[in-house]
């Protein structure tokens, strides 16, 4: 068997589950791969250290190869998304005091985004100052998901509430000092803000986006089109990764390797919360919610066009990009199904049979359609107050 | 001839020396770091080679406020600091910066942008800025990183080595009294001993302090 050695750059986050995974259980090596990993800080970091070739691959916001090949990084570099590294993982958490004005705008227990929008709506009505929110970066899935439950619930962000970035591990203090109201963000920093008695979780990505995507695998074009045996390989051990990941009896080993010293350095307790779908909402109230990360069914890490383009059209919504022709084009082509069928179809995977999928009226929480083909409509339907 | 054409040369760069200084002298330079040592070297560093419009900051939130009175025509950033993403959108957002800012004055300077990333070290400048007039302003930045980075290891590497001499002072000292041994016997036993096992000095000496407090009652 070939040897490959990769560098892959992560961060401290849920969904780094398979990258590490397919290390730590010997998943790369069965496919000839030396896998190093490295931890990092900021987004912007895992941009820079792929454009210049210090990481071959990463963990990547889904987004964020869209944003790459739309020119909006401040350093150009082509990028490829040959695979989702699972769906869901995402929350949204509101602070305790703001959790109080929704409970007595009348929100019901449970997690659902309709009438938890409903409520924050009434509660943002009557605030007499704006609300902020916290979000980890513009190109992101979490603020684009956001910005959609808040705005279909009435809400608009940038004119009603403020939505403001700020990096993981400060959100939880933010909210217990006040600094904002709530944040979305990839697991373990919902559990932790719970933990730390901030917040509350009131709503999950997977009920405002059923079957969603939060982070890719993103290579640079150029590492991609040189060594297109060692990105097949590592598909190969990420796609055993999300099968190992998938079994309920590997989820407190996985808590653990994840929650180690080189990678979460986090309680292993406070991963199980996001990989179980047991989740503590508030202190005290736990809920059971299936599929909240799901590493393997429903396709989990195949790169569909469509949520490459879902997210372009959210990209024009809130004025990242301008929607041409050639802008739709290329937000499609970053993510790279192709790529992925060849190599993952090797491991005996059921694949897809189309590369791309209408997503009805039960994927999104306000029953809006997102087809595809019909992306000039739903661009120009979509409003921004 | 070639006295005459040294001369030319000379006042050549002359010239240019004095209108790079002009241009040095007008560009103002944020600095955020949270490594107050770090900043205050590279800050030296810039003032010494003319640089006077320069401003640290060591707390991310200040930027926001201090923003407005430096205007930066460039910013120097470490890598290591976790808030890049809220600065970098801060920065795309700011009205204060007038023009967007790019990473580095020219997409196409790989190596400069590697050797900086490399060092720890990334740098937003106005857009429209010329190369030139930045350039040496992160060959700097770059430079003092990396002699930072090289005092670190070299505090790091005293501080290991400091360490280890006291190890094997302990460790010398049980052997001393364990087996009536002289100090230089002692060592030579310890010597003896890492190069049979083929592992360092400071290492035998861990394992025989350890394996004594084992044994002690």
């Amino acid at each position: 068997m070939k040897e490959f050695r990769i560098t892959a750059g992560f961060l401290p986050l849920l969904d780094s589950l398979l990258l590490v995974i397919a290390r730590e259980k010997g998943l790369a090596i069965a496919q000839g791969i030396d896998l190093a990993l490295v931890r990092e800080t900021s987004w912007a970091n895992i941009r820079d250290r792929v454009a210049v070739g210090h990481f071959d691959v990463a963990h990547m916001l889904g987004p964020m190869p869209i944003a790459a090949n739309l020119g909006l990084w401040p350093i150009a570099v082509p990028v490829v998304a040959p695979m989702a590294l699972g769906l869901g993982g995402n929350a949204v958490t509101v602070s305790v005091k703001l959790w109080q004005g929704m409970l007595d705008a009348g929100v019901p227990a449970g997690i659902e985004p309709g009438p938890a929008g409903a409520a924050l709506r009434k509660v943002v009505a009557e605030s007499g100052r704006r609300l902020r929110f916290g979000v980890v970066h513009p190109h992101s899935g979490h603020n684009y998901e956001l910005r959609y439950w808040l705005a279909s619930s009435g809400t608009v962000p940038g004119r009603d509430v403020d939505i403001v970035i700020l990096p993981p591990p400060l959100m939880a203090d933010a909210l217990l000092n006040g600094t904002i109201d709530g944040y979305c963000v990839g697991e373990p920093w919902n559990s932790a803000g719970v933990a730390n008695g901030a917040g509350r979780i009131v709503t999950v990505k997977q009920k405002i986006w059923a079957g969603s995507p939060d982070k890719v695998l993103g290579a640079s074009e150029t590492w991609a089109d040189h060594n297109p045996e060692a990105l097949a390989a590592l598909l190969r051990a990420l796609y055993a990764a999300s099968l190992w990941c998938a079994d309920p009896a590997n989820h407190a080993e996985a808590a653990a390797i994840l929650g180690g010293p080189a990678y979460l350095d986090c309680p292993s307790d406070l991963l199980q919360r996001g990989l179980s779908g047991r989740l503590e909402l508030i202190r005290g109230e736990v809920a059971r919610v299936p599929g909240f990360y799901e590493p393997h069914a429903q396709s989990a890490t195949f790169p569909w066009t469509t949520h490459a383009l879902w997210f372009y059209s959210q990209m024009v919504r809130w004025g990242d990009i301008a929607h041409t022709p050639d802008n739709a084009r290329r937000a499609l082509a970053s993510y790279r199904p192709d790529l992925y069928r060849a190599s993952v179809a090797a491991a005996g995977a059921a694949l897809p049979v189309s590369d791309a999928k209408v997503l009805g009226p039960d994927v999104f929480f306000d029953a809006v359609v997102f087809d595809p083909v019909q992306l000039d409509n739903y661009i120009s339907a979509q409003s921004v107050c | 001839m070639v006295p005459r054409l040294r001369r030319r040369e000379f006042a050549a760069a002359g010239l240019s020396g004095i209108f790079a200084a002009m241009h040095r002298h007008d560009l103002s330079i944020l600095i955020i770091d949270e490594n107050r040592l770090r900043a205050a070297i590279i800050e030296d560093g810039l003032r010494e080679a003319g640089h006077d419009r320069v401003t640290v900051i060591n707390a991310t939130d200040e930027v926001a406020r201090k923003i407005t009175e430096v205007a930066p025509d460039v910013i120097v950033i470490d890598l290591e600091n976790p808030d890049r993403d809220r600065l970098e959108h801060f920065f795309t957002l700011s009205r204060v910066l007038q023009k967007p800012v790019a990473m580095f004055v020219d997409r196409s300077d790989a190596a400069a942008i590697g050797a900086a990333i490399e060092a720890g070290v990334s740098a937003y400048v106005v857009d429209g800025l010329r190369k030139e007039r930045v350039k040496s302003i992160l060959d700097m930045a770059v430079l003092r990183f990396n002699a930072y980075a090289k005092l670190q290891r070299e505090l790091e590497e005293a501080r290991t080595a400091l360490e280890e001499r006291k190890l094997i002072d302990r460790a010398k000292a049980i052997l001393m009294k364990q087996r009536q041994l002289s100090e230089a016997d002692a060592y030579a036993l310890l010597r003896k001993a890492a190069m049979n096992q083929n592992r360092r000095i400071a290492d035998i000496a861990q394992s025989l302090i350890t394996a004594a407090g084992l044994l002690e009652p």
